[in-house]
């Protein structure tokens, strides 16, 4: 089913990526062609088929249940680009 | 002296036991030609302190005859496995600054056998390509050139040792040695994601690499490139410290000059871990002990689905000459059918964007990385939004919403819950043909030899999706597989042969890898070109 340009822009901000408004059109076509192409799934027979939910099917993992990383603050916080007081630091979210 | 970079590990293994040069002499020699390979773009990043110290310890243990298999061979590392106080950015100006604060699995483990790494490696941003030209760091070039009309002015000479050349209808070999050939220089891809590996490889910057393979993107640049590439079986590497793409189809393995080598890295790099739920616990063989070369009684199936309309005539003759040495080699061939194969790849870009959208929901300006500047007034969803739009590219923005839209509400059960269900029959292909006893099956790895840079329009994705037909079905059943060079095209382009093995039996699928690689007696180098602008245009020697 093809994209429209308000499918578009509900798109990009659910995705969370700010698209110009004079992208959308060209964007919807872009998505429009990759789903076109998927549309070959519609052919497929998959009455009472289950869906692949693991790849290499295998039992959990046991290890014992103990601590075994954790009071690495900083090091968690080296990467960021705002970080205060051990925290990450986020524009203000609440009025 | 021994053109150094250009060892085997199975080679430089035993001559750095032997004493014949220094572990500390094989990483210089490897970043020297790194440093000079400027132009391929194949490096983001030279790591020279690391791999001098590396290469130290490596020499004392060789001395002290503890010298595990990698011990001093020099790597290089794609830039999606998280290195420790080491630039890993997956190409993409979203992690611009990013430097772990911990190492990868594969690469601890890498480093542990005494692997000394000379830097990090070009790719398509976050692995998401063809032809490694979405990568923040700009395009890799492809050390291989075609044959045709060069630049007059500095005429470009290749020098080809007696590869068997594959023609239309035709097979031939050239009567002498070595021949000189006039390269065009329109520059070439040498495929992707890993592309950034396969051209360090294929161009002697270094003795071996590592890659991920999420829907071909090990075995489509091994195969451009003239080099051998494998897929393990899923779950046989760890994922953990590999920047995620799409988790339940992405998996490390080894690029390197020939399948013994692959043997090598592949049990380096194997084994259970913790940090990964999907890592199986199961044990890691020896898959270099497995390298007879006796292949007799072997099965081969030949899935007629993978002969594709409009497919070049020099892609058919290359894989009836690989079914022809194979037979030769005492194999049986038995043709097969996969009959859900041409769904494999519409199933891809469904889940594979399904699941990037959801991994790369993390780069929001928070917690790594790039963080989009606010005007007054702005506020936190402006951050994220902005801040995805300026630090991923466009073919990552394009994947993301893709799979934003195939899992939305109203679309989830059309799009992705089908797809899922399509991938279950895809497996259940492979799982029939290998019931019926077929131990490995032969395909070509790409539907073409490597394309020039923009031969394929950036605003028509499908077609350069399409490069993954033949590849991306395996990683949908999570199947362990590996091209193999087989020949050159009459351009003098190389041209790959995928086998695909049974779940768990690497060893087995390396193997027969062997007994192709020896029929097939691939030999060629691409001309060393690059080394033009340092003053050394003659050195076109491989």
């Amino acid at each position: 089913m093809p994209i429209d340009k308000e499918t578009a822009r509900r798109v990009a901000h659910l995705a969370r990526i700010e698209v110009a408004d004079a992208d959308l059109a060209a964007l919807a076509a872009e998505l429009s062609g990759i789903l076109g192409f998927m549309e070959q799934l519609a052919e497929a027979d998959i009455d009472g088929v289950e869906p692949m939910t693991s790849v290499t099917p295998q039992g959990p993992h046991h290890r014992p249940d103990v601590v075994t990383d954790g009071d690495m603050a900083d090091r968690i916080l080296s990467g960021a680009p705002d970080a205060r007081e051990g925290f990450f630091a986020v524009p203000k979210v609440v009025e | 002296m021994t053109d150094l970079p250009g060892l085997t590990i199975a080679a430089a293994r035993t001559a750095l036991r032997k004493g014949d040069f220094t572990a500390t002499e094989l990483a210089d020699a490897c970043l020297a030609a790194a440093e000079a390979a400027a132009p391929l773009n194949a490096c983001s990043v030279l790591t020279a302190d690391i791999a001098r110290s590396q290469a130290a310890a490596a020499a004392g243990r060789i001395a002290a005859g503890d010298a595990p298999d990698l011990c001093g061979i020099p790597l290089g590392i794609k830039d999606l496995f998280c290195t420790k106080g080491v630039p890993s950015q997956a190409a993409s100006n979203i992690l611009a600054g990013f430097k772990p604060e911990y190492e990868s699995t594969v690469t601890a483990r890498l480093f542990e056998a005494g692997a000394v790494m000379i830097g990090k490696l070009n790719m398509d941003e976050f692995a998401m390509g063809s032809s490694s030209t979405t990568s923040a760091y700009g395009p890799v070039i492809s050390p291989w050139r075609r044959a045709g009309p060069g630049d007059e002015a500095t005429p470009d000479l290749q020098q080809m040792s007696s590869p068997p050349v594959i023609r239309a209808g035709v097979t031939d070999t050239f009567r002498q040695k070595s021949q000189w050939w006039p390269r065009s220089d329109v520059p070439l891809t040498p495929g992707g994601s890993s592309g950034g590996s396969a051209a360090a490889v294929a161009a002697d910057l270094c003795l071996a690499a590592i890659g991920t393979d999420t829907g071909g993107s090990i075995r489509q640049p091994a195969a451009f490139t003239g080099i051998t590439g494998l897929k393990p079986t899923y779950g046989r590497v760890s994922r953990l410290g590999i920047i995620a793409f799409a988790s339940s189809l992405d998996q490390a393995g080894p690029m390197t000059k020939d399948v013994r080598d692959c043997a090598i890295m592949l049990k380096a790099m194997s084994g259970h871990d913790h940090g990964d739920a999907t890592c199986a616990n199961i044990p890691v063989p020896d898959f270099e002990a497995a390298l007879t070369g006796d292949i007799r009684g072997t099965k081969i199936g030949i899935p007629g689905e993978y002969r594709l309309d409009g497919m070049p005539a020099e892609i058919e003759v290359l894989w009836q000459r690989g079914i022809d040495m194979l037979r030769d080699a005492g194999a049986r061939i038995v043709d097969i059918s996969l009959p859900h194969s041409r769904y494999a790849l519409p199933a891809y870009y469904v889940i594979a964007p399904a699941e990037a959208s959801s991994n790369l929901a993390r780069y929001d300006g928070v917690r790594y990385g790039h963080r989009a500047a606010l005007q007054p007034g702005e506020g936190i969803h402006d951050m994220y939004a902005r801040t995805r739009a300026e630090g991923f590219g466009k073919e990552v923005q394009r994947r993301v919403m893709l799979g934003t839209y195939v899992l939305s509400a109203g679309f989830y059960d059309a799009y992705y819950n089908r797809a899922r269900k399509v991938r279950t029959l895809i497996r259940q292909d492979f799982e029939r043909a290998y019931a019926g006893g077929i131990d490995a099956i032969l395909t070509p790895t790409t539907p073409s030899a490597a394309f020039g840079l923009g031969e394929i329009d950036d605003r028509d994705p499908v077609r350069m999706y399409l490069n993954d037909i033949l590849t991306v079905p395996v990683n949908m059943a999570g199947l362990p597989a590996m091209s193999v060079p087989a020949g050159l095209n009459e351009q003098g382009l190389p041209l790959g042969l995928q086998l695909i093995g049974r779940p768990w039996e690497e060893a087995a699928l390396l193997n027969i890898g062997y007994a192709l690689e020896r029929a097939a007696g691939f030999s060629a180098k691409p001309g060393k070109w690059w080394q033009k602008s340092a003053g050394d245009a003659k050195s076109g020697a491989g």
